[in-house]
């Protein structure tokens, strides 16, 4: 027979009899926290890029000096993608005699394709969300155009050799998020206008652009067979990535998630690993009776690893499905914010759901279960004799491999998986060491206080291994549990501390130089806190360590990015307060005089940018070159000016530049905004208040997202409490047997196996609640970099809510042995 | 059967076995010196007092342990020398057991207790095998309980037909009517020999049931890990 058909016969027995259980559920609910999680982030990333894209307004976009080509728009057509068509230019402004450069925008009726517009009907109106650009004849137009020309919406204005009516206050054209250069506010009219003006002629200097949208293949498709036939002064422009501000918020809401089905796969293998030992312990006598009628080591082996291999196909695919079904409510979390529906998920979680059901149950079944070829056959006659017990190292080095592995993959962040197993080994290291001083301790006390009590010791003292194996397993419960608490409640709280109250709303960029002390000057007068006006130079990285750099040496797609386009670089003598200096130090004293970067640890990694690296930028045509002297981790979410690279004064002082700043707008002191527009017209204002609102809502929905893989974990803690005190189930019916045969009342035994399961979980709670602690203190400030403050009530409701619910459930479960008569016990085997 | 003089091809062959096990004051001597033979179709009984060695010995002999010094033939095959696996082979489809714990597998029903050892030794369609063994035994009603919900006797009728299903040639019992009463005890017996004239195997039981040891053709007294005497 093959050795297929008797493993599917065994493991539809097993199935049957109710023998595995405990190990589906455990494995279920591991896969349906990481799938859940998988799917819902595999959703989110999608989202992000296309929420992305809107600051090109599409999925791609060619501009040219030149009208493009029409073959790229008939292979738009031939793809089936959307196409738009933008105009832009410089131009002037007439009202009554007043003029105004501006930069005019003339857009096709579909524009944009991605993402929307945002207008205000007057000046102090709520912003409104529109999809279309105005309809010709009308012309939409920036504050600070209105503030320059003194225009209300209605007025009547000139532009070229048309007149039109300004319909309303454009308040943002994602398009133009990153353009902070520009020479004049931004006007928007339709295409279909443009003959009119007058404007363009074939020797005007205006930019076209093609944009395009739609399926994803089908943008990937287009873009690679426009990449090889770009005429000379055609570019090819595509994003993937979104605001910083926006991303980190993002990236830490995805960690959170991530941490939290961590916890929750934690709690779950520690329940595998708790059920295992029951199973495999069954299987013993199972081996034992197959070697006795002439089954081989191997055969015994092999069958049981296909039974668990069935097992875990089974468990991860219900598992994969349950977590499909979840991660609709998580989506729907965040949908509207999306502007819709997501994206549906890839197919990646599903490989991923299956990966953790495999290494959980493969992690901490298969040394056991490697013993059970080896069971000698002459245990059916003594029932004393077991399988060699497995190497200790082999266990404890596939535990640690496979939860380590889980976490890495979990997580995907090495320092973040780091810490929580760090956190883990050392709790388990803890308790076994525990487990061991504490079997020896109770020993002489064993012989001391009445007999319940001797009883209740005894239950702990009686097995070694069992004790350990439940006190490490309770204890790694308690501690994902507690983990989690710290997580939902002060990691979570901390995070949207970090947007505080008044953080600013509003940014000032193209500040010049001879404005910044007026400006100054008029913050104070208005009485606006700002964020403090910082210089601000464009320039482009091209060497690092002498080596030229180039976007084909990155594999990723971000740093080719980067490498393509100019960053934004800022010299200041001191530090700003939000940042955090991971590696090397701040420049004081002469070093200011030196040439050094100080660099933002997330790009230094991106673009494998060291301590110590020579940098060298290309500033508007002049050649910079200095030494990175320190790594900076930059919170993009605080909204404060903030730079991927800046310099020492030395360095960089003499370079011309613009300056930003960044304040807190009360609401009602609009007319303060009103004032800085005319006072100072050439500043560009940008109101993130939106943008924040965005990420106030993500962390709000980031935490309830928590909240709901929280659900898993909960789910996960009360199995693995089932597992454990089902652990000692079969000592625990034989010990009751024979006290209930002589004579112990069921108070009595209750009383001692309440004793036994408190004494068990104060023990695993006090320890797990001290690594809890100690390890959130860690991801607290290593990994989010926020302050770790260390709430008692955990403590409190760590030891005693341990002893009381391991206690009650130890209660629970010999409740049924103390009802039931001893002899219906001994009949039933 | 007879301590060493049969001349034809044994069953089972022991030829001055000795076991010895570390204990905590040196070395214990579980059997010494031990020589006998099971011939095709004898039921042999081997008797002796709590820790004389009966079910050491019935273990070596049925290849479940190895031996300290001497040589066992199972099926004219010497065991010296063969690994856990080799001496596993020999026994698949050829040997069957009776133990005085029955050693059902309790996730398993009666059926599929039956048909475990079929199953093993390949044989196609077991439950077909499994079904006239339990029907054999009077169980044929009993099918799909699993061992918590039989009596005693049903559970080692069960083993019974467990041992007979795959029509082996040599059957170990193990104290087959220790955990059952008197009356019990006479039915498993009745069952126990019945069977084995239906299939012809030969059947070495370990007991101290004197009315078991009675019925059958050779019986050896083992006193402190010696055979003392045969009958």
């Amino acid at each position: 027979m093959s050795q297929f058909i008797l493993a599917l016969r065994f493991f539809r027995r097993d199935f049957r009899s109710g023998e595995l259980r405990l190990l589906v559920l455990a494995l279920i609910i591991a896969v349906a926290a990481v799938s859940a999680v998988g799917f819902f982030t595999n959703r989110v990333e999608q989202a992000m890029t296309l929420q992305a894209n809107q600051v090109l307004a599409a999925d791609l976009v060619l501009s040219s000096n030149n009208p493009i080509p029409a073959s790229f728009e008939q292979q738009a057509d031939m793809l089936d993608l959307n196409v738009a068509h933008t105009l832009s230019f410089p131009s002037v402004i007439v009202h009554q005699d007043q003029t105004q450069l501006v930069e005019v925008k003339a857009v096709s009726k579909n524009y944009p394709l991605r993402g929307d517009l945002r207008v205000r009907p007057f000046a102090s109106a709520n912003e409104e969300v529109v999809k279309h650009p105005p309809a010709p004849g009308h012309l939409w137009g920036e504050a600070r155009l209105m503030a320059a020309l003194n225009l209300q919406p209605g007025a009547q204005i000139s532009l070229g050799e048309s007149v039109f009516l300004l319909e309303k206050i454009l308040s943002r054209d994602f398009a133009l998020g990153n353009s902070f250069f520009r020479l004049g506010p931004e006007v928007l009219i339709a295409l279909e206008d443009i003959p009119k003006t007058g404007l363009v002629t074939p020797a005007s200097r205006v930019r076209h652009r093609l944009l395009i949208a739609g399926n994803q293949e089908q943008v990937k498709t287009f873009q690679g067979w426009a990449t090889t036939r770009l005429p000379q002064g055609v570019r090819l422009e595509h994003l993937s990535s979104a605001r910083p501000e926006l991303r980190g918020a993002l990236d830490r809401g995805s960690r959170f998630l991530g941490l939290a089905a961590l916890v929750a796969v934690l709690v779950a293998g520690a329940t595998v690993a708790l059920s295992t030992r029951q199973f495999v312990e069954r299987q013993s006598d199972t081996s034992a009776i197959m070697r006795c009628l002439g089954a081989s080591q191997s055969l015994i082996f092999n069958v049981l690893i296909i039974r668990l291999s069935l097992l875990c196909l089974i468990a991860s695919l219900l598992g994969i499905a349950g977590g499909w079904l979840a991660q609709y409510f998580l989506a729907d979390l965040l949908s509207d914010w999306f502007g819709g529906a997501l994206p549906p998920p890839s197919l990646w979680p599903i490989l991923t759901g299956l990966g953790t059901g495999f290494i959980t149950l493969l992690g901490f079944t298969l040394p056991p279960a490697l013993r059970l070829g080896a069971v000698p056959p002459l245990r059916v006659l003594r029932r004393d004799l077991d399988a060699p017990p497995a190497s200790t190292w082999l266990l404890v080095l596939l535990g640690i491999g496979a939860m380590a592995l889980l976490m890495y993959l979990q997580a995907g962040d090495s320092t973040l998986a780091g810490w929580v197993l760090l956190g883990t080994l050392t709790t388990v290291g803890l308790l076994l060491l525990t487990a061991w001083l504490l079997v020896r301790m109770l020993s002489p006390l064993r012989h001391r206080g009445g007999a319940l009590w001797r009883q209740g010791l005894s239950g702990l003292a009686r097995n070694p291994s069992m004790t350990a194996l439940q006190l490490t397993g309770f204890g790694l419960g308690i501690l994902a549990m507690l983990l989690l608490t710290i997580i939902r409640t002060d990691l979570l709280d901390a995070w949207q501390k970090t947007i505080p109250e008044q953080a600013p709303n509003h940014f000032l960029i193209n500040i010049q130089p001879s404005d910044v002390d007026n400006l100054g000057a008029f913050f104070q007068a208005q009485a606006i806190e700002q964020a403090g006006i910082y210089p601000m130079l464009r320039a482009r990285l091209t060497h690092i360590n002498d080596q030229p750099v180039s976007p084909d040496q990155y594999q990723d797609e971000r740093a080719q990015r980067l490498v393509s386009r100019e960053f934004n670089l800022s010299w200041s003598a001191q530090m700003q307060t939000e940042n955090k200096i991971v590696a090397g130090s701040w420049w004081g004293g002469t070093n200011q005089q030196r040439a050094l970067f100080s660099v933002e640890v997330d790009i230094a990694n991106t673009l494998g940018i060291s301590l110590g690296d020579q940098l060298a930028f290309n500033l508007a045509g002049v050649p910079i070159k200095a030494t990175v002297s320190n790594l900076r981790r930059v919170h993009w979410d605080s909204f404060q000016p903030n730079f991927f690279v800046i310099g020492t004064p030395a360095l960089l002082k003499e370079h011309p530049a613009n300056f930003i700043t960044s304040f807190y707008l009360p609401p009602g002191k609009e007319t303060a905004l009103a004032a800085l527009v005319r006072q100072f017209p050439s500043i560009t204002i940008i109101d993130v208040s939106a943008i924040m609102q965005q990420i106030r809502e993500i962390m709000q929905r980031g935490s309830l997202a928590v909240e709901y893989v929280f659900l898993f974990t909960l789910a996960a803690g009360i199995l693995m409490l089932y597992a454990g005190i089902q652990a000692s189930r079969e000592y625990r019916r034989q010990e009751a047997i024979v006290l209930r045969t002589l004579g112990m009342q069921r108070n009595g035994l209750l009383t001692a196996a309440a004793i036994e399961f408190v004494l068990l979980g104060l023990l695993a709670g006090t320890l797990a609640t001290l690594c809890a602690n100690v390890t959130g203190w860690f991801i607290a400030t290593e990994v989010f970099g926020f302050q770790y403050n260390l709430n008692p009530w955990t403590i409190v409701a760590g030891i005693l809510g341990s002893g009381i619910a391991i206690g009650l459930a130890g209660m629970l479960a010999t409740w049924p042995l103390s009802i039931k008569p001893p002899l219906r016990m001994l009949q039933n085997g | 059967m007879t301590t060493d003089d049969n001349p034809e091809q044994p069953v089972v062959k022991a030829s001055n076995i000795t076991k010895q096990l570390p204990g905590p004051d040196g070395v214990l001597t579980i059997l010494d010196g031990i020589s006998l033979q099971l011939a095709e179709g004898e039921v042999t009984a081997i008797l002796g007092a709590s820790g004389s060695g009966k079910s050491t010995l019935l273990g070596l002999l049925a290849g479940l342990d190895e031996v300290t010094r001497g040589e066992i033939e199972l099926f004219g095959q010497s065991l010296a020398g063969l690994n856990e696996d080799s001496r596993a082979a020999l026994r698949a489809g050829k040997v069957g057991f009776v133990f005085q714990s029955f050693q059902l597998l309790p996730g398993m029903t009666a059926l599929e207790n039956v048909m475990l050892p079929l199953e093993l030794a390949g044989i196609r369609n077991p439950a077909i095998g499994a079904t006239e063994a339990l029907e054999q035994v009077e169980l044929g009603d009993r099918l799909y309980h699993y061992p918590g919900q039989l009596s005693g006797g049903e559970q080692q009728r069960v083993a019974i037909a467990r041992a007979f299903a795959s029509q082996p040639k040599v059957l170990f019992a193990d104290e087959p009517t220790g955990s059952l009463d008197q009356a019990t005890g006479s039915r498993i017996i009745d069952l126990l020999f019945q069977m084995r004239e239906q299939t012809g195997a030969a059947l070495l039981l370990v007991t101290h049931d004197e009315r078991l040891a009675a019925r059958c053709d050779h019986r050896l007294l083992i006193e402190q890990g010696r055979l003392e005497q045969t009958s």
